[in-house]
């Protein structure tokens, strides 16, 4: 018998993965099925019903009504779930991997204890306009989790109907708006200011309410210009929405003279928090002068990301800012927990009912296995574990990390690998599909690329330093094949779902192909 | 083993040790030296005050349980409520597929990690597609509010027009969406309604279109359950005028239903929460926003669309973003509003849900929900001085109770119907203070017979 554990270390290290991704060779769900087969079958209607009703379409004009079904598929109830078993195998969940690759995602674990909590019939089973009464344990969940994001931010009410982080920055844009309305300073007041290592929809958002957007870009150590700041501030100057630390990592330390500068223009400070990982309990919107923030729940406080959603974006505000908070909020008289309407000048709804409840419980569930000193150990070691992972990275050959000198970055870095392009041809994007191939993920950066060749890598607190060590062997192999193999790394993926995609289809009006529908029309008439 | 004292489970590094070596290896003192970049002044001199933690997961439990046992749920009590959150059944395998750690726990990778989010969400979509007849499909926004704002966005810039026209019924809490997200620049005309049909009233459509227009809006079914009519003239009124027709749609009911395509709707929207995700005290909502395969109008999503395309290897399905230079992950503010996390996985649940079902389960749920809206209509009908019969349109799964002629409050109707176990309809009175006491009621698959029986005798009680 050979030591077989023996065989998985070389000099007393543990091999690579020897991954290979799930690879069903799905056909699309389209494709399934035959005609007659079932999936499920709904409730037929009574005998009595029918008879007392006779036609039900009675009264419905002919145009209205659909004589023949939509053309979906017939599959049977198991064909359905191994389907979709094969496309969840395809897929790459923080629960499968050591996922410090999708960096400004936060992508730590989802306690699964919380996914169970949210999925009790006492919340799942709840109408959102059922009687006040008869939802006082939900609503209470509401309220205790808005006391505990009050303290964490010291901000004053929170919100949490926003669908997400984008919704909660468009919310705070919005609020700004109402809130120089009520002044009558709209018409002179147009203008937002951020920065470009700020998330995307901190520009995006603001322009949708109506603001023109200015962006600062960083100055040579990688901080915020504090003169670019200081000429766009003017009499228009709305706003700041701004993220800190940034995308890159980078703290900025003149936080609070960035809002000074701003509230002494009459402007108001928002502040992105979708990098809260590493300040909790550390430093607050507050005490950096912020008059309203934002949390993303699915980030920082664990909810799962779903792909993309559902979601809660947690919207606070300082006390003067309150009455312009989407309604309704959810408040305590000291007896029953009650949803409050009375907010006059109100922005109103941003998105229906009360947001993503479940994740709200989630949310809650998580911190209440924490505590104020289990949320500082998240963010101290979230921290500790970046600048680990920064330590092993910048052991490898062609990469740096751009701007400050000092090598210590909050819970993410944005690092470039200008130097490995530029010696090997070899693009950042390239070594994210290659890193695939031992099954964990990697992202550049949104646009613009101004860090060249970039990558943001964030390990939050979920990853031991065994796992950390693991991704940065991945990313050495894949840099050292870039310089010794080039090949092997510009034609990954080789242990992918599918091999590499052909995009040129996707931009070309006539090619591309959002649905099957589509697609069948395109193949059919020869252009796809 | 060795117990060092507290260790957090979620929290691999957090024992001492590992901490100790985690520093050395990178040559700092402690870990307040990584936090050099933070002021003093702006330094928390405390720790938070926070309730004290419940360490253990089944402490954690009993907390949590012990919450929301002050609940009562629809399980436990008999739910006529609707207003835009629907009680449907939500199949097993729903559930089984969107608890998958694969899928709930993913974000978003690229196609080489996620080759099965791309397939799930492009299939999504193109189910969502046969249901619409629509060849275009989004990945879902944030819920139904929220794709018909963006809608009449679209219709703004495709047009180049700047003044949408939204039918007066409209639910309260959805034009107070919309009127938020086009405050600044677009103009929001009300339509009369019809006062027999509750439709939009055509003659007052005709007034006020004209060539600075960019959409007439409709839902059909209503927010207040009953069916426009006129959409082919609607649209027919709103292309006369260059005008693009926007049509809100209950997905639920396009089993039986004609979709709007097939009456001149140019962009369709709708909310997918009854295809599969539980109401979850509103949690469950998506939008979808659909419509036809025009250069036109795809470069106007703000959402991602995911296409299908070749990879190198012959036979293999791919998946990409399509046109990915409208977003404004590509150009922030130049790109169509604003595109991040919203709900996917609802999206993916909604895929599994219309698999399942099928065109005949489609059918037959649209009609099981006809035959059981109907037989309510008619037995409540019956109740003295209940007035059924605000709108005499057909209607899908909801409709209006009015109970004027009762002398009593919808509120107090509702009070002595919750002591009933009964969640009486959603009370409109606020919101339609013309409507006078008049409540949303909703009836679906999941009623029995037995169900609204127990519904009309309750409320013939209570009204007497």
């Amino acid at each position: 018998m050979n030591n077989i554990t023996a065989e998985r270390f070389v000099y007393g290290k543990p091999n690579l993965r020897r991954f290979h991704q799930a690879k069903w060779d799905e056909p699309i769900i389209l494709e399934l099925g035959q005609p007659g087969q079932r999936g499920i079958l709904v409730p037929e209607v009574e005998k009595a019903i029918k008879s007392q009703v006779g036609n039900p379409f009675k009264g419905i004009p002919a145009s209205l009504i659909r004589d023949d079904p939509p053309k979906l598929p017939e599959i049977s109830q198991p064909a359905v779930l191994r389907h979709y078993m094969h496309l969840s195998q395809e897929t790459l969940g923080v629960d499968c991997n050591i996922d410090v690759g999708q960096g400004t995602c936060t992508m730590k674990y989802s306690p699964k204890i919380n996914d169970q909590l949210a999925s009790m019939d006492e919340l799942t089973e709840l109408h959102p306009l059922q009687d006040e009464s008869t939802v006082q344990g939900i609503l209470e969940i509401y309220w205790r989790f808005e006391q505990i994001l009050k303290e964490i931010s010291g901000l004053d009410r929170f919100s949490f109907q926003p669908g997400a982080g984008s919704a909660a920055i468009y919310t705070n844009a919005s609020i700004i708006r109402a809130y120089f309305a009520s002044r009558g300073e709209l018409n002179k007041r147009d203008e937002i200011i951020t920065t470009i290592f700020s998330h995307p929809s901190d520009a995006a958002c603001a322009k949708v309410a109506g603001f023109k957007v200015i962006t600062i870009y960083p100055d040579e150590d990688g901080y915020p210009d504090i003169t670019a700041l200081k000429e766009a501030i003017s009499e228009h100057t709305a706003g700041l929405l701004i993220t800190n630390p940034e995308d890159t990592g980078i703290y900025n330390p003149k936080i609070a003279e960035f809002t000074r500068l701003i509230h002494d223009a009459g402007g108001l400070c928002s502040y992105d928090q979708a990098n809260a990982n590493g300040i909790l309990g550390i430093t607050r919107a507050r005490e950096a002068g912020f008059d309203l923030c934002h949390f993303n729940l699915h980030k920082t406080f664990s909810t799962p990301h779903g792909c993309g959603g559902p979601a809660v974006g947690a919207t606070g505000v300082t006390r003067e800012l309150i009455p312009f908070l989407p309604i309704p909020l959810v408040d305590f008289n000291g007896e029953i927990y009650f949803l409050n309407y009375d907010l006059p000048d109100s922005i109103g709804k941003i998105r229906s009912f009360y947001g993503v409840s479940q994740a709200v419980l989630k949310a809650y569930a998580w911190v209440m296995s924490l505590g104020a000193e289990g949320l500082r150990e998240v963010a101290e070691i979230a921290v500790l574990n970046n600048n680990y992972l920064l330590h092993k990275i910048l052991a490898i050959r062609g990469v740096s990390a751009p701007y400050t000198k000092r090598k210590r970055r909050i819970e993410q870095v944005r690092y470039s690998w200008e130097q490995l392009y530029e010696e090997t041809g070899i693009h950042s994007d390239e070594i994210g599909v290659r890193a695939a191939d031992f099954g964990v993920h990697y992202w550049t950066s949104h646009h613009p690329y101004v860090v060249p060749e970039p990558c943001t890598l964030e390990p939050t607190e979920s990853y031991s330093k065994d796992e950390l060590d693991e991704y940065a062997a991945i990313i050495e192999n894949v840099a050292n094949e870039a310089y010794t193999n080039p090949n092997l790394v510009k034609n990954a993926p080789h242990n992918s779902t599918i091999h590499t995609i052909d995009h040129q289809p996707l931009d070309d009006p006539k090619q591309w192909c959002i649905t099957w529908r589509a697609y069948q029309r395109k193949t059919q008439q020869g252009s796809g | 083993m060795v117990n060092r004292g507290r260790a957090y489970p979620y929290i691999p590094n957090s024992d001492p040790t590992i901490k100790a070596q985690m520093l050395k290896e990178i040559d700092a003192k402690s870990i307040e030296d990584l936090y050099n970049d933070i002021p003093k002044e702006l330094r928390l001199n405390q720790g938070l005050d926070l309730p004290a933690p419940l360490l253990s997961e089944y402490e954690l439990r009993r907390h949590v349980e012990k919450i929301l046992s002050q609940n009562y749920t629809t399980k436990q009590c008999l739910s006529f409520l609707g207003a835009g959150c629907y009680q449907h059944y939500v199949p097993a395998i729903c559930d089984e597929i969107n608890s998958r750690g694969e899928f709930l726990t993913a974000y978003a990778g690229e196609p080489y990690d996620d080759h099965g989010r791309f397939q799930a969400l492009f299939e999504y979509a193109s189910l969502m597609a046969e249901l619409l007849e629509m060849d275009v499909v989004n990945v879902p926004t944030y819920d139904g509010f929220q794709a018909a704002a963006t809608a009449l966005r679209m219709a703004c810039r495709i047009t180049g027009r700047e003044k949408v026209l939204l039918p007066e019924t409209l639910g309260q809490d959805m034009l107070s969406k919309i009127r938020d997200y086009l405050k600044y620049d677009i103009e929001i005309g009300m339509l009369k309604h019809d006062a027999v049909t509750g439709g939009i009233d055509l003659q007052y459509l005709e007034k006020i279109v004209n060539s600075d227009s960019a959409a007439v809006f409709f839902e059909n079914p209503s927010y207040l359950g009953f069916f426009e009519l006129n959409g082919k003239k609607i649209a027919e009124i709103a292309h006369e005028h260059g005008a693009i027709c926007v049509v809100s749609v209950d997905p639920i009911s396009l089993g039986v239903i004609a979709p709007p395509a097939r009456y001149g709707a140019d962009i369709v929207v709708g909310d997918i929460q009854p295809l599969g995700m539980h109401m979850a005290f509103g949690s469950g909502q998506a939008g979808f926003i659909a419509s036809r395969d025009e250069e036109a109008y795809v470069m106007q999503y703000p959402s991602r669309l995911f296409g299908i395309t070749p990879t190198s290897v012959k036979g293999e399905y791919g998946f990409g973003d399509v046109a990915y230079e409208r977003t404004s992950f590509a150009r922030r503010e130049e790109g169509n509003e604003w595109v991040g996390t919203a709900a996917a996985l609802w999206g993916i649940t909604a895929g599994v849900y219309l698999a399942l079902m099928g065109p005949q389960g489609m059918k037959d749920i649209g009609e099981g929900i006809l035959y059981r809206s109907n037989y309510a209509r008619q037995e409540i009908s019956k109740i003295h001085n209940l007035n059924v019969d605000v709108f005499r349109s057909p209607n899908f799964k909801e409709f209006i109770i009015n109970f004027d002629e009762t002398g009593k409050k919808v509120s107090e109707i509702n009070k002595a119907l919750l002591e009933r176990k009964i969640f009486g309809g959603k009370d409109l009175s606020h919101n339609f203070p013309w409507m006078g006491e008049s409540a949303l009621y909703c009836f679906t698959e999941v009623h029995t017979k037995d169900d609204i029986d127990q519904l009309v005798s309750a409320l013939r009680e209570v009204v007497a």
